[in-house]
């Protein structure tokens, strides 16, 4: 009886004029595209993008060069050199995250003992020559300060999750 | 055609020799009659891509393409100028000559079949009496296409893709020649004008319903033949990455899919014509207005059946070959022969109120 019954609603194409249903029913659905230059999707302050380097209030760099980032970092993105500066901290003299590789997994921002390379929520950049998108650590330095309000707001909001 | 006359008397017509007049105007009516025909037919071509991509769009909840000119309505005019300014690859070791005549082997049936549908009851081309004979020959011709340019592409994948379309086409013409056969007894003649007089009345006196079975089968089939999802297994992206025209790039390339666009405007328009009375109105004639016959009956009805293709393909996954072939022998094949002697029997008993 069911082979029998499953034979005529093959035959009828029961199946497919179901599917052809769905399908016309999702004809009349709102549509959601997101009109990209024009609207955005909303973004989370923990949004892993272009990276930056950020310094205390006092203008100080927070970077110390342990090197942790370079360590942790699974795409071998991140090459660090050090120098001992003239009042015998230690600081970096070569800081360059080569985006090319990076894999925006954040592990970096992570490990960082002070805070100071993080990822922001800028997703929207573009390189037109060999070594744009090699950012060193003035590039860094300077995308931190111009989103320093940005960036340590986003910290705050995620504080209470950590 | 007055105002042609008029035309020709006053120029070309002095410049040819007495004997030739007749010729001249045949010739020139006729070159009139095909542009007349092909250019709405190829600006069709053109919006039914960008038809499609909006309507799969829309059932994929997304809203297609809508940056090029207002809403999206010069898209295909884009896609047409960048597809013209590139550059067309011939493969080494392909042969030239075929790789080159393959895309126009496509094409050129599927735009001369045109010349037998009818429009209305006197808007035709070339009203000739074996008219779904010359149908039937040129849409089996179109295949040739597909073929020729897998072969002489000289790639695998290419070759693959023609081999697919090659046995699918032999399984799918059977079954839409057998429902073409099938219409042919119904209507008593293989003129198409003729084939949708015979259908004359309301919606229920259309051949749809006593052949409903060739009806689908045939559209199913025509879905094969034009080798649309599901059963585009000779292009199949995801096996054999384009498969016959994986080697093709701008214009030929191009042409390769006008052909495939003009066929399904082609197999939607047989449909319309054979099983859903052509140009005649769904309702009685006594009906002012709605109850006419017209063009805008006919355009109406081949939008509906080139709007079911769309949305097979925004429905349906793609066929597994060995399913093709299942559907195409097994299934469709004895079902058409079956209602072949379903509809001589209609015939003899002159059933009404189709046969009466």
């Amino acid at each position: 009886m069911q082979a029998i019954r499953n034979y005529i609603q093959s035959l009828f194409l029961w199946e497919l004029l179901k599917g052809m249903r769905l399908t016309g029913k999702h004809l009349f659905k709102r549509k959601i595209t997101v009109q990209y230059p024009e609207d955005k999707t909303p973004q989370s302050p923990r949004f892993r993008g272009l990276h930056a380097l950020r310094r205390y209030p006092n203008g100080e760099e927070r970077c110390i060069a342990c090197k942790l980032c370079e360590a942790i970092c699974p795409a071998v993105a991140i090459t660090i050199d050090s120098i001992q500066r003239e009042d015998g901290s230690r600081r970096t003299s070569r800081y360059e995250i080569d985006l090319t590789k990076c894999i925006f997994c954040g592990f970096c921002e992570e490990s960082c003992p002070v805070d100071s390379i993080v990822e922001t929520r800028i997703f929207e950049y573009h390189g037109e020559k060999r070594g744009d998108l090699l950012m060193t650590k003035e590039k860094l330095l300077e995308t931190g300060d111009r989103y320093e309000q940005q960036i340590a707001e986003d910290r705050t909001r995620d504080a209470m999750y950590r | 055609m007055e105002f042609l006359h008029t035309l020709l008397d006053s120029t070309l017509i002095p410049l040819v020799p007495e004997t030739w007049h007749s010729w001249t105007y045949l010739t020139v009516e006729t070159l009139v009659k095909i542009v007349v025909i092909l250019t709405p037919l190829l600006l069709t071509v053109a919006y039914v891509t960008y038809a499609e991509r909006k309507v799969i769009g829309y059932i994929q909840s997304r809203i297609g393409p809508n940056r090029v000119g207002p809403r999206g309505w010069l898209q295909p005019i884009a896609d047409a100028v960048k597809l013209v300014f590139k550059e067309i690859v011939i493969p080494t070791g392909a042969n030239r000559f075929l790789f080159i005549i393959a895309p126009i082997l496509s094409i050129a049936p599927s735009l001369a079949a045109w010349a037998v549908i009818p429009f209305s009851d006197y808007l035709v081309l070339a009203d000739i009496n074996a008219g779904l004979l010359y149908i039937l020959a040129l849409t089996s011709l179109a295949v040739y296409g597909v073929i020729i340019a897998g072969w002489a592409s000289n790639s695998k994948y290419a070759f693959l893709g023609a081999m697919r379309s090659a046995a699918q086409i032999v399984a799918y013409e059977i079954a839409m020649g057998f429902a073409l056969v099938g219409v042919l007894i119904a209507a008593g003649s293989l003129n198409l004008g003729d084939i949708v007089i015979a259908q004359r009345g309301t919606l229920l006196h259309w051949f749809w319903l006593p052949l409903l079975p060739l009806c689908v089968v045939y559209f199913i089939s025509g879905v094969a033949e034009t080798n649309r999802a599901p059963f585009d297994v000779a292009e199949g992206e995801s096996e054999i990455v384009a498969g016959f025209h994986v080697e093709y790039s701008g214009m030929a390339f191009s042409v390769f899919f006008m052909a495939e666009y003009a066929n399904m405007i082609m197999i939607a328009a047989l449909t319309a014509i054979m099983f859903f009375g052509g140009w005649l109105s769904p309702f009685p004639e006594f009906i002012p207005v709605l109850g006419e016959p017209s063009l805008f009956w006919l355009l109406l009805k081949i939008s509906f059946f080139l709007f079911l293709f769309l949305w097979f393909r925004a429905t349906f996954p793609r066929y597994r070959y060995d399913q093709i072939m299942r559907l195409g022998w097994k299934i469709f094949i004895p079902i058409t022969i079956v209602w072949l002697i379903v509809a001589a029997l209609f015939v003899i008993l002159q059933l009404p109120p189709w046969f009466d």
